[in-house]
């Protein structure tokens, strides 16, 4: 095979690398209780709420940041950052889109997210979160008639403290570890969803986060609970504009399913990755978890994690409601020097409880992609099932792939299926496809998706053609 | 059409093609056979562009193009199809969706727009129907799954599609049952035109009394030892190559 220079391939794929000029609102560097009560003023919330996050950060005090994962990184000095940044004049929330500095708009039209009336995507709700603040929430008024909750967090709290109280940390509690509770001392903003009784989300609810200032940040936080016999698909994007430092973002989303409910949640993760020498770049330390805390409720992990310099999380789900279900469905692809480290925990507490893993991850460059997953049966978990498939896919000569399935079995009725494969883009495949016409780029992106399908069909609509281009995108300039 | 001279190739070291010349001009319908391993698929393979068949000594002038200089795709969308012996399996991708990728890639070559849904549908089901293959098949993932037999049809689909100028086909023959060889030979003699070239590479010599090639070239050691017209290859199924 003739060899393509990298240099044929200017770095044009990540087109969402923009800055907005707007002026914010930042408050001081640094972390410590007054920083923490600012924030917490800044969103005027209520003392309960304040004491909440002075325990959690009494609490990460004692903590250690954790250090088990297959990532390298030089320490984050937690001290330098900036906990806040909100575009001037949206510190209260504007009551209308009328009231929306005209930049924002343009800064979601610009990736593709239109956030006025007329230009709404059909079918879909989109809340759309800008550094620490939520700017604009769309078709509030449409599913308030039908019961259903989409705002943000920030506004759940005012008006929905019951809620927020009973939910907020009980999946991922502020003891869990590093990351988790310093996200629970400072989180800003993120989206708080409620599916009443027996509804069925008509729309796909959705959140773009946008991390837009430098130094910053940005700790979301989201919560969804689908109450009993009720239906919801949940989807997040997120972007960061170009820059040579490292940024971090360290989001809590916790799920809540109760008896015979349903939460699809799926990702679209496209955080800048940093440039080809693996300079710049989000660091993704997520933990997100979801409870299928009643009978027959079901849990759906979706992501697609094609950006990010860094990205370590691992969705999972709390099996504990009898017959619940939880699948995660993955695509980690990493890039030049990208780091990953992802998989997901089942954990299956209750009777009958089935999970299904279906992991794809791809190299290219000199990255490294790691598949982590824990499947644990619990004495009581009789007749659980798991079925776990982790592919991985090498692209040149460079990079490398981990596959690190841990089980823990302690039900003796339950079954683990496990199967794992490694292979590289065949040049087999590859001359095929050139003989027919298609170039090198193509013929790797046909490929890939190929290989992703089983997942990538799992997104909804709206976003399934979205993120094939994501896809072939992130594997620009790998060939050679 | 293509005007091969003193073509000297070799595959992981081994010397496979010595000093092979050949010409096919516009029109003209070449057979080449011989016995298991004289170096005819790596003809097939060679002119196609596959890396690892190495180009050791000689030129090959494609429509008064250097042939050898040209990238595999290049030499694809310039009217250069190889069927392979053994087609190769994507999975995850729709036979379908792959197709069409094909056929725009060459319709983009060609300064056309990108066919639509609607009128692929209507062409895939006439090229299809040529082939008795079912709709059904292209909703499966390209070549996966796909007998010995289906994935030959497949091969001559895409030719049929792509309307190739030169036609190379490495042993498409094998692996057909006797109905699936008349429906190949005749979607061939379909295409036969005198702007059209084809080279035929068999093992077996059926295919070739429904294809009545112009010459037949016996392969031996990488070189050709014997041409004639289409009563060589008669001659060749009674008494054997020697």
């Amino acid at each position: 095979m003739s060899k393509v220079s990298k240099d044929n391939f200017k770095q044009e794929s990540y087109k969402y690398g923009f800055v907005t000029d707007i002026e914010s609102e930042t408050i001081p560097r640094g972390l410590n209780e007054d920083i923490i009560k600012i924030i917490s003023a800044k969103k005027n919330e209520p003392e309960w709420m304040l004491e909440w996050r002075m325990k959690a950060f009494q609490r990460l005090k004692s903590m250690k940041v954790p250090e088990w994962a297959k990532v390298k990184f030089k320490k984050i000095d937690l001290q330098s950052l900036y906990y806040y940044s909100a575009p001037k004049g949206h510190e209260d929330r504007p009551k209308s889109l009328d009231e929306v500095d005209p930049k924002l708009i343009e800064t979601y039209n610009k990736l593709g997210i239109p956030l006025t009336e007329q230009k709404m995507l059909a079918g879909v709700a989109v809340d759309a979160v800008f550094d620490s603040v939520s700017v604009a929430t769309t078709f509030k008024g449409k599913l308030n008639e039908m019961g259903i909750i989409f705002c943000p967090i920030s506004e759940a709290i005012q008006n929905h403290p019951e809620l927020v109280k009973k939910y907020l940390g009980s999946v991922i509690p502020i003891t869990d570890h590093f990351y988790a509770t310093l996200n629970s001392a400072v989180f800003t903003d993120g989206s708080f969803v409620y599916i009443p009784k027996g509804i069925k989300c008509p729309m796909e609810l959705s959140t773009y986060f946008r991390i837009n200032a430098s130094e910053t940040g940005q700790f979301e936080r989201t919560l969804i609970i689908a109450d009993e016999d009720s239906y919801v698909s949940y989807l997040e994007g997120c972007t960061a504009p170009m820059r040579d430092e490292n940024q971090l973002h360290a989001a809590n989303v916790e799920l809540i399913a109760l008896d015979n409910a349903e939460i699809k949640y799926s990702t679209v993760q496209n955080w800048y990755p940093g440039d080809e020498d693996g300079k710049g770049g989000i660091y993704n330390f997520v933990t997100k978890r979801g409870l299928c805390k009643g009978k027959n409720s079901k849990i759906s992990w979706t992501q697609i994690e094609t950006g990010s310099a860094i990205t370590w999380k691992y969705p999972s789900c709390i099996l504990r409601g009898d017959n619940s279900i939880g699948e995660f469905y993955s695509v980690a692809i990493t890039n030049n020097y990208q780091q990953a480290d992802t998989g997901t925990k089942m954990i299956h507490l209750g009777k009958n409880t089935k999970s299904k893993i279906i992991s794809k991850g791809i190299s290219a460059g000199h990255s490294t992609n790691t598949y982590r997953g824990l499947v644990s049966f619990h004495p009581k978990a009789e007749n659980a099932t798991n079925f776990t498939q982790c592919d991985s896919l090498l692209v040149g000569d460079n990079c490398k792939a981990n596959t690190i399935p841990y089980t823990e079995n302690s039900s003796n009725s339950s079954s683990i299926n496990h199967e794992a494969t490694t292979s590289k883009i065949s040049e087999e495949q590859l001359f095929y496809c050139l003989q027919r016409g298609l170039n090198e780029e193509e013929a790797q992106s046909l490929i890939v998706n190929g290989f992703c399908k089983e997942v990538l069909q799992k997104l909804p609509m709206e976003f399934a053609v979205e993120a094939q281009k994501l896809v072939s995108i992130s594997l620009e300039g790998s060939i050679g | 059409m293509i005007e091969i001279k003193n073509l000297n190739v070799s595959v992981e070291e081994n010397k496979i093609l010595n000093n092979l010349s050949l010409t096919v001009k516009t029109g003209e319908v070449h057979a080449i056979t011989g016995p298991n391993g004289s170096g005819k698929s790596t003809i097939a393979h060679t002119l196609a562009g596959n890396p690892n068949y190495i180009v050791e000594s000689g030129s090959v002038n494609f429509n008064n193009k250097n042939l050898l200089e040209m990238e595999p795709t290049e030499r694809s969308l310039e009217g250069l199809f190889l069927a392979f012996q053994y087609p190769i399996e994507i999975p995850g991708v729709s036979n379908a969706s792959y197709l069409r990728q094909i056929l725009n890639s060459h319709r983009k070559h060609q300064g056309l727009e990108p066919i639509d849904a609607a009128e692929f549908l209507k062409l895939l089901k006439e090229k299809s129907a040529l082939l008795k293959m079912p709709m059904e098949m292209h909703s499966r993932f390209v070549n996966s799954g796909f007998s010995g037999g289906e994935k030959k049809k497949n091969e001559v689909l895409q030719m049929d599609l792509l309307n190739p100028k030169l036609i190379i086909m490495d042993e498409t023959d094998s692996g057909l049952d006797v109905d699936a060889l008349k429906l190949t030979a005749d979607v061939v003699n379909q295409m036969r035109s005198e702007k059209r070239s084809l080279i035929i590479v068999t093992h077996y010599l059926r295919l070739l009394e429904y294809i009545k090639p112009d010459y037949v070239h016996i392969f031996q050691n990488g070189q050709i030892i014997e041409s004639g017209d289409h009563t060589l290859a008669s001659r060749i199924d009674k008494e054997g190559y020697e």
